[in-house]
Formats: C-alpha cells, structure tokens, sequence
C-alpha cells in the first residue's frame, strides 16, 4: 500500500484521540518506577518522551536523553504479551449445589486494544502468539477474545540495546509489511520517528482501515523520499547490533547437542530463577491453580504463566522428570531455537534480548547458541 | 470500511469440561478402581478411540488426564480405571455415586489397532497400564479372525495388584488370548511366574518378523520391553507405546508435556518406538 504521510511530533495526541474515539483501548510503552511497561495510554504525554535505556547482559537502566524522543529506547522491560495473555487469569468458576454443579466463564471485556507504537519484535512475538494460542485445533479462548480486532500502530526501531539481535532473526528493526505464515497485513499503520533535520514521523499507511484513521487527524502526504528516510533509520539500528544468532543452522545444532557438555557449563551459572522465560514475548507455558471456598462449594481455575525452569513443571506421580537444572536449560534454549521450528514452522526467539538484560547473573542466549555450535562442528569434525 | 473496535463471537473454549455423573464405582484392587459415568446435561456420551484420555475434574480439588478404560464401540457409560497415587485420583476414587465430575476430551492419538490386521498382536503391559490398553484389546478381540496370535504379557508387583483378573482369564479361555502373568514379587507359597515383564517378551511364541506391538506401563518398563521386542525382530514403526507427561490441559497449550517437538498431548499419547527411541534415550529430555 503506497500511502505515506509526515506526521508531526504535536500530531501524536490527534492520533490517539481518533483511536478512542473508535472505541480502542490504546495501550502502549509507559515508564513506571524504573522500567518502561506496556500499560494505558491516553495521552502523548503517557509516552516515555525523552527516555532512553541502557540494556546489557544482568542490567536494565533508564537514562534522560538529550532530545525528546517518544521511542528513544530499546523495548520496554515488558513486552506486549501480557496485553493478551495476562499472567492471571480465570479460566471457569464453578458453583456446587447438591451433588450438581455450574460452570461460568468470565465474559471477556468488550473493547478492542490498540496497540501503539508496538517494537517490531514484540509484533513479531504477537503473531508466533497467533500461531501458537490461535490458530490452532484448540485455541486459548480468552487468548483469542482478546485478540479479536486489534489495530496495530507499529514503531520501527531506531535504538536497538546492546541485547538486541531481531537483525539477526530476520524480525527487525523494521517490521515486515506482512505476516510470513498468514499474509496478513502486520500492522495497520507504521511510525518510524525521525529526529533531524527536524523531529517527525515518517507514516506508513498498511491497511484499508488504517488508512481510515490516518484520514481523521493532520498529516502532510510525503512520497518514496520520506519511506527511504525511514527505512534508513532501522538500516542504521540494524547495523549497530552486534549480538546474532545463525539461524540458517541453530536448528541442526540443537537436534545434535543434546549430550553437550556445555549443559553442565550453563548449569553451574543458571539459577533456575524462570526471570528468562516471565519477560520473553513468545513464552507461553501455564499452568492451572485450582482454589475453593472452606466449604468446596465454589471453585475457581486459574490459568497462571508458568516456565519450564521450575521444578514442578514436568511433575509426574513420583518426581519431576527434568529434575537437573541442565535439562531445563536445554529445554528452554532447544524449545525456542529449535523444537519451536518444527511444532510451529518458525523460531520462537524473536532476538528482544530481554532474557539477557534480565538474567541475574548474565547469562546469553546469544553466547550459549554459538558456544553450542562450536562445539557441534568439533564433535562433527573429530568423529 | 470504518476502523471501529467491533469484535466477532466468542469461540467454544476446549477448557471448559462437560459434567458428567459418577453412576458406579467398581474396586479393582487395593488402590485401583474403575469409574462409569453418565452425561449429566442430557447430551450423548463422547465417541472415543481406543487410547485416547480425557482431562477428568473433581470439583474444587483439579483435574487430570485419564485413559478411557471401556469398549469403543460401546462408549456409554464412560469408563475410566484409575489408581489413587495423589491429590486428584483419591478425590475421583473415594467419590460417592451421584457426584459430579468434569470431563473434557476425548484427548490424544489413538492404538489403531486396525493397523495390526493381519499380524501377530502383542499385547505388553505392567500395572495400571493395562487400563489405558483395555479398549484396544476389546478392539482386537471383537474382530479376533483379523488377527494372528493375541498375546497379553502382564507383569504387575504383587499377585494382590493384578487388574482385571477375572476378564484377562475370560479372554485367554474364550478369545484365543495367551495371556501370560508374572509379578515382581510374590508372598510365600506362590505359584505363579515371578520376574520381570520384558523376561515374558524374549520367551514369548509370536512370529516377530509379522507381529504388532502395543505397549504401555511405566517409562522404563516399556523401553526395556521395546528393546526387547526389536532385539527379536518387531519392527521399530510396529511397537507402539502411550507415554505419560505432566498435562495441565490437554489441547496443545500449555507446554507441559512437550518432548523435544512432540505436544505428547496431542502428537500422543500412543507413538511409535521409531519415533520414541531417540528420546527415550536422552536421560530427562
Ligand atoms: C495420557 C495419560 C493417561 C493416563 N491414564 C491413566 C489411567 O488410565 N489411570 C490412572 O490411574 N492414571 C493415568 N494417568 C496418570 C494420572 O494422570 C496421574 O496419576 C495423576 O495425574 C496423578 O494426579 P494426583 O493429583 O492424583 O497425584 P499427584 O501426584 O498429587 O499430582 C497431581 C498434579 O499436581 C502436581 N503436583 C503434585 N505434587 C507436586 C509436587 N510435589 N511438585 C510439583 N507439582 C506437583 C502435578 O502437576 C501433578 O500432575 C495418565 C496420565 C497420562 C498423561
Ligand atoms: S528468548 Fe530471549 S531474546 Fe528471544 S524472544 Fe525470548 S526474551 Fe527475547
Ligand atoms: S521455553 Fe520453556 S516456558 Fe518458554 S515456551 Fe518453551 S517450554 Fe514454555
Ligand atoms: S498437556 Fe498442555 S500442552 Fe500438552
């Protein structure tokens, strides 16, 4: 779609207005307490104008830019993911009344979310969401309520942290104009921001409908120059990434290592926190917490994020099957790196960086993958 | 077209369980019993393939994931043979006639025990994992001129905890079963076979080169038999195995049961030892 506009800096609050106005909850990055978060934006003034991070292996800092920036930063703490897959939820309540009982489901709250100023990481990690939660034979229903109507004002990156590796991925910084898996549209409008010569948005119009809400608020139409400009700004993002994954061969490497000895390696340094898979975007384990009343006559089912680091989360009658640390790590890392490609036809890493930043003691996705790759060409070559 | 947050309907959500009522409890042994169940919101009963489970709730206290332990062509009631090992079992075992439970499913791949036409069938099994065979034996034996030899090879740990004593004497006497027993061990005095199960399968008279396997019971125990009944000649693609995991849900979602790529939920239970072997290799994969 050849639709491209400038949209001023002071134009941003005309655009979320014309998103209320058309019944959108609009949730977007917001700084609270020492981290940028995905939450409720009302106003331009609810963005983190003139905050930028710092982000590296065990650290995440916020810093004051010298500029006012409304998407000066990485990514925030937390993606998107908890906008349609809340850590907590119900799945029924169920009532007991002589021997028979009801079973009631939450009706899901009746807005449509829109998403603003979404990384193209996160939008990524949205659709291996759909994959995984939606377009399934069964689906997570509150997953897919939630998901129904939503518009997507995308931002492409022009601040990657020294974590972030989406070049390498293929998901990033400037999101694809459309779903590889479903062809859909990915976004329904784009921002890339723009700060000199002047500061301003270079708009991209994706679809029909977001050409509609372009329309209701002031842009200036703009041609190829503008898209060029844009697009400039994620070349040069892309170029200052130094973190990467070869994802033409990680598959292979995990399907051969599940003896490495570089399992004993992370195990001596991973304390098995589970900070690595509650800030990942496309983690999606759960488990079930089943509470009652004092008398068992009301019950409730709560789905609840869970990890595959925990102990109990392969509990079996008679002990967890992965017991040692090493079988969790290689869990983790072979379940997005590799096994994810065969349930799902995609990684499940979308390059955020985010289990790195977080990682108390540091440990690197990035770091892990290519020491395991190593060490598969060396066992390769000596046998 | 106006942009405006409009939504489409809710879909059915596969988390949600049928009620079903308990109508009879059976005791099979000390801590195992057997449950049939009505649907209680006056819908017909769920068709089932042999091997498949269900996610069985008991109000208030959880849910897990059951075999359905009847006769697939006569699915009503519903039949599931549970052992009391933990929380959930005990309240669906010690659960009067007339309780409510859910059950949401039916779950997972199946036998297919058609597969087997023509063959030797194998039966190898220890414990409660007869439960989760039983429907695939009634299968086989409502069809019995299909097949070439039925072999049942049963092990269990005591001669008190063997399941479905009198109808596996029933199948040997009126079906043509061999069915063969050993327990682990035996009180003084006892007359019957003692070892392991995996002894039963390298003695066993089948011809290996045209047999099918179908085997089920605790991890190790159904390596170690499938070892044995390739090391004589089965096929790997023609023994076939129902594999246990933690299950939170049943459909694929909530990542618990995955083995390396496989949603054991779905992708499984019942798998093939081609499949199987390479990750039944890897120590806690
Ligand atoms: C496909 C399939 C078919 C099956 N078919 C049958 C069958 O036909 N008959 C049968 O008897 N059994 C069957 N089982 C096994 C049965 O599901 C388990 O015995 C049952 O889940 C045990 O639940 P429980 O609450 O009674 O026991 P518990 O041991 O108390 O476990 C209940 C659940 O709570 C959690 N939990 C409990 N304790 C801990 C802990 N210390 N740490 C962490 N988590 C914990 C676990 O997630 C566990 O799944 C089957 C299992 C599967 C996967
Ligand atoms: S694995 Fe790490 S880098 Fe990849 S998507 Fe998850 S948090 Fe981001
Ligand atoms: S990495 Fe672990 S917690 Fe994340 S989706 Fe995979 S199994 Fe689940
Ligand atoms: S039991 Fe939930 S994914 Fe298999």
């Amino acid at each position: 779609m050849d639709d491209i506009r400038i949209l001023e800096p002071e134009g941003l609050d005309a655009l979320i207005a014309a998103l209320h106005e058309r019944g959108y909850r609009v949730v977007g990055p917001t700084v609270r307490g020492d981290a940028i978060v995905t939450g409720d934006i009302y106003a331009a003034s609810d963005l983190p104008q003139g905050v930028g991070d710092t982000q590296q292996a065990g650290a995440y800092r916020l810093r004051r830019r010298d500029d006012d920036a409304y998407f000066g930063f990485a990514d925030p703490a937390q993606s998107t993911k908890p906008v349609f897959f809340p850590a907590e939820e119900v799945v029924w309540r169920g009532r007991r009344d002589e021997g028979h009982f009801t079973v009631e489901r939450d009706a899901p709250k009746d807005q449509a979310v829109a998403l603003l100023g979404v990384r193209s990481c996160d939008l990524r990690a949205v659709q291996i969401h759909d994959a995984v939660l939606a377009d399934r034979p069964f689906h997570d229903a509150h997953y897919v309520a939630r998901r129904d109507g939503t518009f997507t004002v995308a931002v492409a990156c022009g601040e990657p942290a020294t974590t972030c590796f989406c070049a390498s991925m293929g998901t990033g910084p400037r999101p694809a104009a459309t779903n590889e898996q479903t062809g859909e549209p990915a976004y329904d409008l784009l921002l890339t921001e723009v700060m000199a010569p002047e500061h301003r948005f270079v708009l991209e119009v994706g679809t029909e409908r977001g050409r509609e809400v372009a329309d209701a608020f002031d842009t200036t139409r703009a041609g190829q120059e503008a898209q060029q400009e844009a697009i400039a700004v994620s070349d040069a993002a892309a170029a200052r990434q130094t973190r990467g994954i070869n994802t033409d061969t990680i598959h292979d490497v995990l399907r051969a290592s599940a003896e490495s000895p570089r399992w004993d390696d992370v195990a001596s340094r991973c304390l098995a926190c589970t900070n690595c898979t509650l800030v990942c975007p496309t983690c999606f384990c759960t488990t079930i917490q089943d509470t009652s009343d004092l008398a068992g006559d009301n019950a409730e089912r709560h789905r609840v994020w869970d990890s595959c680091f925990s102990e109990s989360f392969s509990y079996i009658h008679g002990g967890p099957l992965r017991g040692d640390v090493k079988a969790r790590y290689r869990q983790w890392i072979t379940h997005k790196l590799s096994s994810w490609q065969d349930q799902f036809g995609m990684l499940g890493c979308v390059g955020c960086g985010r289990c790195i930043a977080w990682c108390p003691v540091g440990i690197d996705i990035t770091e892990e993958a290519a020491a395991l790759g190593r060490m598969a060409t060396a066992a390769g070559a000596a046998s | 077209m106006t942009a405006t947050a409009t939504r489409s309907s809710v879909p059915a959500d596969p988390m949600v369980p049928r009620r079903y009522v308990i109508t009879h409890v059976r005791q099979d042994t000390r801590d195992t019993f057997t449950l049939l169940l009505d649907p209680a919101d006056g819908q017909p009963a769920i068709q089932f393939r042999a091997g498949q489970f269900t996610m069985l709730h008991a109000f208030g206290v959880g849910e897990v994931p059951i075999s359905i332990s009847g006769d697939p062509s006569d699915p009503a009631p519903l039949e599931h043979t549970i052992r009391n090992v933990g929380a959930v079992t005990r309240a669906l075992v010690e659960a009067s006639p007339g309780t409510e439970v859910g059950v949401r499913g039916p779950f997972g791949t199946s036998w297919d025990v058609d597969d087997a036409t023509g063959h030797d069938v194998v039966f190898v099994t220890g414990g409660i994992g007869l439960a989760p065979l039983r429907p695939a034996i009634l299968d086989v034996l409502a069809h019995r001129d299909d097949y070439g030899k039925v072999l049942l090879l049963y092990g269990s740990r005591t001669p008190d905890d063997i399941l479905y004593g009198h109808e596996m004497h029933r199948w040997a006497d009126l079906n043509d079963v061999n069915v063969q027993m050993t327990v682990d061990n035996a009180p003084y005095g006892y007359k019957g076979k003692v070892g392991f199960v995996t002894e039963l399968v390298t003695k066993a008279g089948f011809d290996p080169r045209n047999a099918f396997a179908f085997v089920c019971g605790p991890e190790v125990m159904m390596r170690a038999a499938a070892t044995a009944l390739n090391g004589r000649g089965v096929p790997k693609s023609k023994i076939r195995l129902s594999m246990e995991r933690s299950m939170k849900c049943g459909v694929g979602l909530c990542g618990h049961c995955q083995l390396r790529e496989l949603f054991v939920c779905v992708d499984g239970p019942v798998l093939d030892f081609a499949r199987l072997e390479p990750l039944m290799n890897v120590r806690e994969l």
